[in-house]
């Protein structure tokens, strides 16, 4: 996947504010959050942005609040978005599954930090990629972005807005410390077709329109406060009608549809980036900052005659599974660099179809992955065949 | 204690008509019922008494929404026909705020309770109050965990029994209205919901207040806290309230000891002219753009 450029000039740009910027540029006018390393940027450059063009900025009392607020906007009828690290990014797990099951569109960013507990604020980790997939409790949609530079997280960030707004569902945007610090030259790729996406409002009779009856799309259009529909809105499990009920034979249909609404629209949800893959016989897979390193180790490994491939995944869940088994037909071997302890690895052990090996690179001590780490890997799984 | 504002505010009547046109069931969803409400709870008297000073105010329900937590507080706004949101366990205060900053047009109205409002989501009350954005809360005090069972709630008395103080409460208890006050609350006034008509033009003025309004409305759980206690049947208990509560001048010191007091005071507390957060900041944002024009001249 490449970017497509508007053509304007380059600019120096630092991660977070690539993020508050993205996320204005899609339109959102709403942002309360609250001060965590090594996500504050994201926030002051926020409160700067916001006022320009009318949007709101509210620092909250904690990061509970903060994404209560985020959700409380969104059901006003505004793109609204909150950012935090590890510890914050925990604190709003109960509120996110409210965001999903409630089916309430808004924007969470995640700069993920070392871990667990406070850990390490100033370093970068992928500690989170599991914790945005299963964080919160009960089966639950979700939709995670993991952009790999400066001018990713712009776009990724517009388009999780875009994405949000569509399939009426939280989207999480995670990148590390490396990446939300790194100051980048950057040629701000249009956004606009994610500025241009709203959700789908109700229309038609208030008293013919259900809140929780989907479209072939499996999203059900939305009510906003003043249109005259007069809808109930709760964490219970609802009906189409948007009544709480426990009464299996009306749940079943609602949590299938809940649960399969981002698969129905995969088209749309996939993003990954490719590199070398269909003729590889190492493929690494990495994400966010490793997937630059690994585009470098890969390169330089192709150039001295190794069949290496890269495969990252810029939606990390739900992952490419299918894509992913497509391009890799012909792999012998996985390498799956990430910078924790193993969590993609899972996922790689779950996607793979046929008897290849997989091979985890693991870093967690604060320091990102290198190129010739990659390189070093890849050699040893070459070797003991 | 502002008492000079107290004296000299002008009470926000609402014309007798409106009073009297008064029809619940215009504001119902009656395709909901049965409610959930045990026999004798004083919920349904707060709900009638909120939805009655809306009527009394002229809101329209398109433009009302209604924001509640988790328990038997949370429940009541479900009932009400108009845009209601039934959020996650202490959290209506944050989002409120996140919604009646997006959408000032709103009447934001949040329906919490003791435990919802002063335990888990305590930290969202003190700073709602101390921003004075334009919302109306309702806290209904049924000094009790209701919906979970009968535990002990920052309310509950001193030596209550509750299903989590076998032995009766050695805690001291909170005093909401103060707390609220001491916070920020622009507004703040507690009543009981026998005195129907008092309890409705109490919460009609805090929703005519531009800033923060705090309204603890003193309910009755016959249930689980009543039963527990010997404390009798519904009227009994709402009877032994009027003994206990009354209409009078907040006095610092009748309330200045840990535990609560065998008499607490009604009425409105604190009415003051402290500036509404979202005016403020609408005025910042217009004076950014207005600056921002300028600059591009």
């Amino acid at each position: 996947m490449t970017l497509q450029s508007s053509g304007q000039e380059t600019i120096n740009l630092q991660g977070n504010h690539a993020c508050a910027l993205g996320a204005v540029a899609a339109g959102c006018r709403f942002y309360a959050g609250y001060p965590i390393t090594p996500s504050s940027e994201v926030a002051e450059r926020l409160a700067k942005e916001l006022p320009k063009v009318g949007g709101v900025f509210l620092q909250m009392e904690d990061e509970i609040a903060s994404i209560a607020a985020t959700l409380g906007a969104s059901m006003g009828g505004v793109k609204a978005m909150t950012a935090t690290s590890g510890p914050g990014f925990s604190l709003k797990q109960e509120n996110l599954g409210y965001g999903m099951g409630a089916e309430i569109p808004c924007v969470v960013v995640n700069v993920m930090r070392g871990g667990p507990s406070t850990g390490m604020p100033t370093r970068p980790a992928q500690g989170d990629l599991m914790q945005a997939r299963w964080g919160t409790h009960g089966d639950h949609p979700v939709i995670a972005l993991t952009p790999g530079s400066v001018e990713e997280i712009y776009q990724q960030t517009a388009r999780a807005f875009a994405l949000s707004e569509k399939l009426r569902i939280p989207v999480i945007v995670l990148f590390d410390e490396s990446l939300g610090h790194l100051v980048e030259t950057v040629a701000l790729p249009d956004v606009t077709e994610y500025e241009k996406t709203v959700r789908k409002w109700a229309t038609g009779k208030p008293e013919d329109y259900k809140p929780y009856k989907a479209d072939k799309d499996g999203v059900p259009p939305m009510a906003r406060p003043g249109d005259g529909y007069r809808v109930h809105t709760t964490g219970l499990t609802v009906d189409e009608s948007g009544w709480p009920t426990q009464k299996s034979a009306e749940v079943e249909p609602v949590m299938k549809r809940l649960l399969g609404k981002v698969a129905l629209n995969n088209d749309l949800v996939e993003s990954f980036e490719d590199m070398d893959c269909e003729d590889a016989e190492v493929v690494v897979v990495a994400l966010g900052v490793v997937g630059r390193a690994a585009r470098k180790a890969v390169r330089e490994l192709r150039a001295s005659g190794v069949k290496a491939g890269l495969f990252r995944p810029i939606t990390l869940w739900p992952f490419p599974t299918k894509s992913f088994r497509k391009l890799t037909k012909k792999a012998k071997h996985f390498v799956v660099a990430e910078m924790n302890a193993g969590q993609l690895i899972l996922e790689i052990g779950a996607a793979k179809t046929g008897r290849q090996s997989v091979t985890g690179l693991n870093r967690f001590d604060g320091v990102p992955i290198s190129p010739s780490q990659i390189k070093q890997s890849i050699k040893e799984v070459l070797g003991h065949e | 204690m502002n008492k000079q504002a107290a004296i000299t505010a002008e009470k926000n009547e609402a014309p007798d008509s409106e009073i009297r046109d008064f029809e619940i069931r215009d504001y119902l969803r009656l395709d909901m019922f049965p409610h959930f409400m045990c026999p004798g709870c004083g919920h349904g008297i707060a709900l009638r008494a909120l939805l009655w000073a809306i009527h009394s105010q002229g809101i329209e329900k398109d433009k009302l929404a209604i924001v509640s937590g988790i328990g038997c507080s949370g429940r009541v706004g479900s009932y009400i026909d108009a845009n209601t949101y039934h959020t996650t366990h202490g959290r209506p205060l944050a989002f409120a705020t996140g919604l009646k900053m997006a959408r000032p047009d709103l009447h934001v109205v949040v329906i919490t309770g003791d435990g919802d409002c002063l335990a888990i989501g305590g930290n969202h009350l003190i700073h709602a109050a101390r921003r004075n954005l334009d919302i109306t809360c309702l806290m209904l005090n049924n000094e009790i965990y209701g919906m979970t069972g009968g535990q002990v709630s920052p309310t509950t008395p001193h030596d209550r029994f509750t299903t989590t103080t076998p032995a009766g409460n050695k805690e001291p208890v909170f005093d909401a209205s103060r707390l609220a006050e001491a916070a920020g609350a622009g507004f703040v006034g507690r009543e009981i919901t026998i005195h129907l008509p008092r309890l409705r033009d109490l919460i009609a003025e805090g929703l005519a207040y531009k800033g923060f309004s705090f309204i603890e409305v003193m309910s009755d759980c016959t249930e689980v806290n009543g039963r527990k206690n010997d404390l009798g049947s519904s009227p009994e208990m709402v009877l032994g309230q009027t003994r206990t509560m009354r209409p009078s001048e907040y006095d610092n010191n009748v309330v200045d000891h840990p535990f609560r007091p065998n008499t607490m005071n009604t009425g409105v507390f604190v009415r003051s002219d402290r500036p509404e957060y979202g005016a403020t900041y609408r005025n910042m944002v217009d004076e950014i753009q207005a600056l921002q024009q300028k600059g591009q001249k």
